[in-house]
């Protein structure tokens, strides 16, 4: 018997080595190991043995079973992964071949470009305030500093409804709103579409997007205005960024500066795109002038603030290197979707 | 303004400094330069020759062959040159372009042959050195520029550079002058500006008059103010026998290189002392004044004045006139009369020089619709008192250059309203103000400079300062002094916190909504044209087509403000179906204007506009997409039904009557898509089928807030059981209607209707259609048995047949 055992224990190795698919494998092991197959046959003579055999036999037949068993398992880990691979193999795909189109819509860039402004200006504290595009003369002038036939106003070429209603021309009027209707501490920014009687080109627009920022509280100094403006456009611009104040004149802040980039072309020393001036103007600022918060009902001589205006539409352009300022009007898809 | 550098030195000498030092420094300060250029520089290797001889060309019958003399500029032997200007003779001195040379314009010239004979250069004209007739009176404009030896002027050498030989080789700088500053829209005040910018000199000049004796009264028989408010002081001075001719070369040359056209010594006068002091200037022929008097009035309603320009122009009582005993001789600070001015036969002048109001130059100037150089510089407030030494300086003019006699004294009427601007100082205040830390006596020191004095805390403006008004301007002016960006930089103490309001919030959950629906966003313009309103087809009794209206637009094309924002995203369609873009899919978030009767301000309500075309656009993937926004900005369940009726909305009538359909929640209505009507497809060129729809942000919010916070449902705990159904009916019968049938009949089991099959054909006959649901029933309490759905569904067929609706068989 124990020559027996032997046998089929080489038996069960030699065809198993063979064995090259799954169904062949259980067909093996039904032979070997199964009710009817051939250890079992064996162990069924068993009785048949001494009481001093049946103990060794019995070791023996057991061995020989875990040893077919393990066989078996290992096989079938053999021929299950082997399978697997074929599979994997036909089912590889070219993976260079286009992906299956899916659409996202895009922000238009000005609105892009306007979300990101909000966020600097959302976490330095500033609220978004909003008001109306058809203004009064009063909150689009008057209030600011700039009575009738005050010449500034030819500067802000303006459209009217009336004569005392216009579309605005700065969101300068929602700072008016803000003031009377708030009491300092300020801090808020109003972006929003303004108009000037400008004929349409490269460069300019009848109706264009301004953001005013304005921050009135006890003891805002022309040095926050500085280092507000600085941050603000670094955080636009990048790190690189320099900017320049020099004096101007606004007739609702005093003193007033405008504010120039250095120009990231040639960083200073003056090239074509800054027409040689090395710096390129990017908005207006300057100290909320006395008149404008006393007309709000903010003391002057309590309070003091800053205010400053963009043009969204230049700060967007200058982002994306947009070289026509009616490409941002046109909405043309091929255009919509670069950004 | 355009400032010449030759005669900034007059005031200020700037030494060695390099001219983008110079107009950097000026700029820092407050005086922006825009752009500065020096006069010739493209002009190189053109000299001064003389004509040796000039002899007919061989091959030719207009051409000459010259032979000149360029002394220095050659090699000891004359050169010959070519020319065709009829205007030359041996013996002449005329600019001579060299070989190699270069003119204005990038003009290259090169030696060459014309006709068969060698010219090694080029005579030239004006016109090819840039200058015209105006700029040398005695040179004639289409013939060779034949120098003269002008009084007071270099020398003529032959060789010696051409620039030097004309007066070429100034240098303009081109200021940005603020509206606030208009003492510096003068040669005397960017003097002023750059002596305190750089700390240098400055060498005023005080005018001097010789005088022929007499007084301008034995000439002027009254000269009056009668409406002091707008005047504040008027003088007249007279000068005897003129000479009207051209002007000296240094004259014309600073005119030139100001952008000012010289014309004659007289109007030179006038414009020299008024770019030199900012003060404009005006002269009367004395024969014109009727009545030998002159009166500073308003006009009467209607009365006339044909202006220097020849133009007759109707006058109002608002506006101020400068007047004899019968007419009006000049508009104030704006123009002169027709006859008032120069002209060749005049004998006698008088000038005047007199201050204004403002407001009143500026309004008259705008309603007259003309603006000139006196009044861009009268409408922003004059210093009165420069107007004495103006005058003083043109009559030191008029005996400098000899063209005329002065009568030595001159009539002056003031109102002695020149009081002197000051504000209040304190050196603590404006450190506190600026956030810096200057010292007290620097302040004082940079106001001392700008002219200002300061004294027991009051700092007093020079009186050429009319900007000046508060404590504020002061700082300003020890700001720009010390570098407004030697300022420190500082963070905004304080804190304070901001976040979004919650419109502001739901139009940006709405904008990423529609863009993760696969819409670009698009911006267009607030105003439209009107004919817009036709173009989407609204009828002529519309409610949007009152608009607010611009009075002074571009054009029509912008000239009111949109009532809808529908035609903005058609022309956008239109746009980019005209740019062949084979689809667009688009949104914008965009405010309509509706005026308010009673209230002076109209309404600017948001709107959402869709619009799209393409191959997969069609009726039901624009529902689709606005469901999905709906659902997503919170409103929950809204109606849907036709509309064909402007009444119920008015922009109805720009859709297709069978594709259209309004959206509401609760019986209010809050928007309209649909197909746009082939009509408006034709009007906008738009050859494909398009899709619009409007919503109303306002509404929106409302019913959204209405509807609450979202709140969680608990996940179900049992299977739902499903049952589909098929049922005919009439083809008009809404399929709304039907699903409504469905709910109400299943009642609170029921989990979700939805529509999977319409059929219309042969099989159902005409006029039906077959419509299949699959009906979702789900309890929360247990597993729904086969008998609770069978009785729902029982009870579907039941409620589906009183609408006309049978099962299919």
């Amino acid at each position: 018997m124990k020559e027996q055992l032997e046998k089929i224990k080489s038996l069960a190795h030699e065809e198993l080595d063979k064995c090259e698919s799954l169904d062949v494998l259980e067909n093996l092991r039904v032979k070997f190991l199964g009710k009817k197959g051939e250890l079992t046959g064996i162990l069924k003579q068993m009785g048949g043995l001494s009481a001093e055999e049946r103990p060794v036999i019995g070791q023996l037949a057991n061995k020989v079973r875990s040893d077919i068993e393990e066989n078996i398992s290992a096989r079938m880990q053999a021929l299950k992964s082997e399978l697997a691979k074929k599979q994997l193999e036909a089912e590889t795909l070219d993976v260079t071949m286009p992906g299956t189109k899916q659409k996202i819509g895009k922000l238009h860039p000005l609105t892009a470009t306007l979300n990101d402004i909000k966020e600097v200006f959302l976490g330095m504290g500033f609220e978004i305030a909003e008001g109306p595009e058809v203004e009064t003369d009063h909150y689009c002038f008057e209030a600011l500093n700039m009575p009738k036939h005050h010449p500034a106003r030819d500067t802000q070429d303006t459209f009217y409804i009336n004569d005392n209603v216009v579309l605005r021309t700065q969101t300068s009027s929602v700072q008016i709103r803000t003031m009377e209707n708030k009491k300092p501490p300020i801090r808020i920014i109003s972006p929003g579409r303004v108009y000037r009687s400008d004929t349409v080109d490269a460069t300019h627009s009848p109706l264009f997007h301004q953001i005013e920022g304005l921050v009135v509280d006890k003891g805002i100094t022309m040095a926050d205005l500085n280092g507000t403006l600085e941050l603000l456009m670094k955080r636009i611009y990048g790190e690189d960024c320099q900017i320049r104040l020099r004096p101007h004149h606004f007739p609702y802040t005093e003193p007033s500066a405008e504010v120039d980039m250095m120009c990231f072309n040639c960083h200073g020393a003056g090239c074509p795109l800054c027409k040689n001036e090395g710096y390129i103007e990017l908005l207006g600022a300057g100290m909320v002038h006395p008149k404008v918060l006393e007309g709000c009902g903010i003391d002057p001589e309590v309070y003091s603030g800053f205010a400053f205006g963009i043009g969204l539409e230049r700060i967007t352009m200058g982002r994306y290197k947009i070289g026509d300022m009616r490409l941002l009007y046109e909405n043309d898809m091929r255009f919509l979707g670069q950004f | 303004m355009d400032l010449s550098m030759k005669w900034l030195s007059d005031y200020v000498d700037i030494g060695d400094m390099s001219i983008k030092e110079f107009c950097s420094g000026l700029t820092i300060s407050g005086s922006k330069v825009e752009r500065y250029d020096t006069e010739g520089s493209e002009i190189s290797k053109v000299v001064v020759g003389k004509l040796l001889s000039v002899v007919p060309h061989e091959n030719s019958d207009h051409l000459v062959v010259c032979q000149v003399d360029v002394g220095t500029a050659g090699n000891g032997e004359p050169i010959q040159i070519v020319t065709g200007a009829p205007n030359v003779k041996a013996g002449d001195i005329v600019p001579v372009a060299m070989d190699g040379s270069t003119l204005p314009n990038g003009v290259k010239i090169k030696k060459g042959k014309l006709r068969g004979v060698e010219s090694n250069g080029m005579l030239c004209s004006l016109g090819e050195l840039g200058l015209t007739t105006h700029d040398f009176p005695y040179a004639i404009a289409d013939g060779i520029f034949l120098l003269q030896q002008e009084e007071g002027c270099p020398e003529l050498k032959l060789g010696m550079d051409i620039k030097e030989a004309i007066g070429l080789g100034d240098t303009t700088v081109e200021f940005e002058i603020t509206s606030n500053r208009p003492d510096c829209m003068s040669v005397i005040g960017l003097a002023r500006e750059t002596a305190a910018t750089f700390d240098l000199p400055l060498n005023l000049h005080e005018p001097e008059i010789k005088g022929i004796g007499g007084s301008a009264k034995d000439m002027l028989k009254s000269v009056t103010i009668s409406d002091k408010e707008k005047c504040s002081i008027y003088i007249a001075a007279v000068v005897k026998n003129v000479k009207v001719g051209m002007s000296p070369r240094w004259m014309r040359e600073r005119l030139r290189a100001s952008g000012v056209r010289p014309i004659n010594n007289f109007v030179d006068i006038t414009n020299y002392v008024m770019l030199e002091y900012g003060q404009p200037m005006h002269a009367f022929d004395i024969r014109y004044l009727e009545g030998s008097s002159i009166d500073v009035r308003r006009a009467k309603n209607g009365e006339k004045i044909t202006t220097l320009d020849g133009v007759e122009r109707e006058l109002t009582e608002n506006m101020l006139v400068i007047a004899d005993a019968k007419k009006p001789v000049a508009v104030a600070g704006v123009m002169g009369g027709e006859y008032s001015g120069i002209m060749d036969d005049t004998v006698d002048v008088v000038f005047e020089a007199a201050c204004f109001d403002g407001a009143s130059v500026r309004t008259t100037a705008k309603a007259l619709g003309m603006r000139t150089d006196a009044s861009s510089r009268f409408e922003k407030g004059l210093d009165p008192r420069m107007a004495e030494p103006a005058l003083r300086r043109a009559l030191e003019l008029v005996e400098m250059l000899g063209c005329g006699e002065v009568v030595t004294e001159y009539i002056k009427v003031s109102n002695g309203v020149d009081t002197q601007k000051s504000a209040p100082f304190s050196a603590e205040w404006i450190n506190k103000f600026l956030g810096t830390d200057i010292p007290e006596e620097q302040m004082i020191g940079y106001l001392n400079k700008l002219d200002f004095t300061v004294k027991d805390g009051v700092a007093y403006a020079p009186a050429y300062r009319v900007d000046i008004e508060c404590k504020s301007d002061i700082a300003e002016e020890v700001a720009r002094l010390y570098g407004y960006n030697n300022i420190p930089k500082t963070v905004i103490r304080g804190v304070a916190e901001a976040q979004l309001t919650p419109k502001q919030k739901f139009e940006r959950k709405l904008a990423n909504a529609m863009t993760a629906l696969g819409c670009y966003e698009i911006s267009t313009y607030s105003f439209v044209s009107p004919k817009y309103f036709d173009k989407i087809n609204l009828p002529a009794d519309s409610t949007l087509r009152k608009t607010v209206t611009i009075t002074n637009p571009l054009g029509e094309d912008t000239s009111v403000m949109r009532t809808t924002i529908i035609p903005s995203m058609c022309e956008v369609l239109a746009r980019n179906y005209n740019n062949r873009n084979p689809e667009a899919y688009l949104f914008e978030i965009g405010n309509e204007y509706i005026p308010v009767s009673g209230k002076e301000l109209p309404e600017e309500p948001a709107r959402l506009a869709i619009g799209m075309f393409g191959k997969d656009a069609d009726f039901f993937l624009l529902k689709g997409k606005i469901e999905a926004v709906l659902d997503e900005m919170g409103l929950g369940e809204c109606e849907f039904e036709a509309c064909t009726d402007t009444a119920v909305y008015p922009e109805a009538s720009a859709f297709h009557p069978g594709r259209c359909a309004v959206v509401s929640k609760n019986g209010k209505v809050f928007g309209i898509f649909g197909e746009l009507a082939p009509v408006v497809l034709e009007n906008y060129g738009i050859g494909v089928k398009a899709y619009a729809a409007k919503l109303e942000i306002p509404e929106m919010m409302e019913i959204a807030a209405a509807e609450g916070d979202k709140v969680y449902k608990p996940l179900p705990k049992f299977p739902a059981t499903t049952r589909d159904i098929a049922v005919v009916c009439d083809d008009k019968l809404a399929v709304a209607a039907l699903e409504k049938a469905i709910k109400g009949a299943v009642g609170n089991t029921l989990e979700k209707v939805e529509l999977f099959d319409v059929y219309k054909g042969k099989q159902v006959g005409e006029g039906k259609k077959s419509v299949a649901f699959a009906i979702s029933m789900r309890s929360h309490e247990g597993t729904l048995t086969d008998e609770q759905a069978d009785a729902a569904m029982k009870r579907v067929i039941k409620e589906l047949a009183k609408l006309g609706a049978e099962l299919r068989a």
